[in-house]
């Protein structure tokens, strides 16, 4: 006869078992569709590109040698290659610029919602949310239209008197600059709202009492507080702004291009396809170790979760 | 102190707010107002007028790119709720077991790749089946947004199961109703809005992708997001802006419907 503990040990297995079977059409559909591909990439990263796309099967390194250096066509010699570059500077410079424009006006604006009364805290979270959920490009090209020479922000400068010609923001840096702080700025406000929520206000108040002034009462009180959420804001923000494609291709024109463009670039004109899979895994690479950071910034058994 | 101290207020702040509010909105609010412009170049404002809704309406470019749209957000939003739902069943309302955090993180690895990437994984693999069997339909495009969409599904049925206790179903289950009649009569009305609210993220995130798209589809397979791409390349002319603001009326449409469904929970 079976004890009571057998009983509810054979009960526990069936219960993971079909917790397995439940889940499986979903990691099945990942499996094929999201992780297993990427796998391919890396595979892709070591063959020689074909003639006319595509690859031939034949193992080499080169592409990964040429994320950063370039072969000279008469004497083989390596050099850093310029271009890929200036790039890879770019759109990690403009990546972290971004982060860091969210933060300052994301902050006001989440401590803002935050400190409203509780039934219309409601209503301008769902302004953020609006933003959010619209599209990513028709959001770009309303950027592009206010960013034109003759959109409204060179008209209102010409009527201010600013200026008299029209200042060329668009396919310039700021202009893609411009536009990733603009689809992506709920990313940041929505993170950090959710860790200001928690902020218990006695905690300030006991500041005032000791006679700390409201910049004290900031950077001390309220700023350490919501880091977690800093953190997590940051990190939603500079995984896409460093793997953007669109913002860039219709801001930056052909000119400012970043990673995302370098990349598909490879896979159109380039021909370069072992090369293309080489970037792509080398932006994944930097993703996981923002990632990385990010985990063990909030498993900290101070750091709360933001 | 005489007068009443907020402990709350930071110098500033709502200034910087406000200012934050006016320009997520102001570029939105332009392409709008352009879309009934009177005039073929979008600069120069002629007066109130719908023609370039119903040049829009008329372009069968626009209107086959937009059926397209819908036919693969129903599927990939339908599917991705469906795998969802189950998944979230298994990872929710129980002690931690082998593999828990596994599926946790496997499920939600879309999230976290940059889509450049994921779109370049999909157009490599997909080539190659493409020369195998011959087929080059939908389904690649299907199979692709359903995966992205699994983890925007999950998420809100996920959140609405951990709010619910297992108390009720345990009640039915002790009054003999069968797994299938616990599930169908028990949890499912419950877990209802949560569902609701994952098909209609993922129906929005489908219908908004961009990138994944571009590389994968076939000639001839424009979406909607995919078409208004291509046409930024030429002159501009306020058809792209009407195009826009019927999507962006339908898109903040279902996010109010949204709102609403997740706002009843609490």
């Amino acid at each position: 006869m079976a004890s009571a503990s057998q009983i509810a040990e054979k009960a526990e297995r069936d219960d993971i078992r079909s917790r397995w079977l439940l889940s499986a059409l979903a990691l099945l559909i990942v499996l094929l569709a999201a992780v297993g591909p990427l796998l391919i990439v890396v595979v892709y990263s070591f063959l020689t590109p074909g003639n006319y796309g595509d690859v031939k099967w034949q193992f080499s390194t080169d592409a990964w040698v040429g994320v950063l250096f370039e072969r000279d066509v008469f004497d083989d010699t390596l050099s850093i290659a310029g271009a890929h570059l200036s790039i890879l500077w770019r759109s990690a410079s403009l990546s972290v610029l971004t982060t860091i424009l969210t933060v300052i006006f994301g902050f006001p604006t989440a401590y803002f919602i935050a400190t409203r009364p509780e039934h219309r805290r409601e209503i301008w979270l769902f302004l953020i949310t609006i933003p959010f959920w619209t599209n990513l490009l028709i959001r770009t090209f309303a950027m592009q239209e206010v960013l034109r020479n003759d959109g409204i922000i060179n008209s209102a400068l010409q009527l201010l008197r600013v200026t008299d010609h029209p200042v060329q923001f668009l396919y310039t840096n700021v202009a893609v600059l411009l536009g990733m702080v603009y689809v992506f700025l709920p990313l940041m406000v929505l993170p950090l709202y959710a860790s200001m929520e928690k902020i218990d206000f006695r905690l300030v108040e006991a500041g005032y009492d000791l006679y700390a002034t409201r910049f004290q009462v900031l950077r001390h009180i309220i700023i350490p507080l919501v880091t977690p959420g800093i953190v997590a804001g940051s990190i939603l923000v500079f995984i896409p702004s460093l793997g953007a494609y669109v913002t860039p291709r219709v801001l930056g024109g052909g000119t400012n291009l970043m990673i995302g463009n370098l990349i598909e670039l490879q896979f159109g004109q380039g021909r370069n396809w072992p090369l293309g899979a080489a970037l792509s895994i080398a932006l994944m690479a930097i993703v996981m170790v923002a990632l990385l950071v990010y985990v063990r910034n909030t498993s900290r058994p101070n750091g709360g979760h933001g | 102190m005489a007068e009443h101290f907020d402990v709350r207020r930071q110098t500033g702040f709502a200034t910087v707010a406000m200012l934050c509010f006016l320009l997520l909105y102001l570029p939105i609010g332009t392409l709008v107002v352009y879309a009934f412009n009177d005039n073929d170049s979008l600069a120069i404002w002629k007066g109130f007028s719908l023609r370039w809704f119903h040049v829009a309406w008329n372009n069968t470019l626009v209107i086959e790119s937009s059926i397209r749209s819908f036919q693969i957000a129903t599927v990939a939003a339908a599917l991705a709720a469906i795998s969802a739902t189950m998944a979230a069943i298994a990872t929710t309302r129980t002690k931690p077991y082998p593999g828990l955090t596994f599926k946790y993180a496997f499920i939600n690895q879309p999230l976290m790749v940059p889509e450049i990437v994921t779109a370049v994984a999909l157009l490599i693999v997909f080539s190659r089946i493409k020369i195998w069997t011959g087929y080059s339909g939908l389904g690649y495009l299907m199979a692709a947004h359903t995966a992205f969409c699994v983890p925007f599904a999950y998420l809100p049925i996920r959140a609405r199961l951990e709010s619910m206790d297992l108390s009720l179903e345990t009640a039915a289950s002790d009054l003999y109703a069968t797994g299938w009649q616990t599930f169908r009569y028990v949890t499912l009305p419950l877990l209802w809005p949560g569902i609701l609210a994952g098909l209609m993220l993922a129906f929005v995130v489908s219908l908004d992708d961009v990138v994944i798209t571009e590389f994968i589809k076939s000639g001839g397979q424009d979406t909607l997001p995919t078409y208004m791409l291509g046409q930024l390349r030429r002159t501009v002319t306020p058809e792209v802006n009407a195009i826009s603001t019927v999507f962006l009326a339908l898109s903040i449409g279902i996010v109010t419907a949204f709102f609403f469904i997740s706002r009843k929970r609490t």
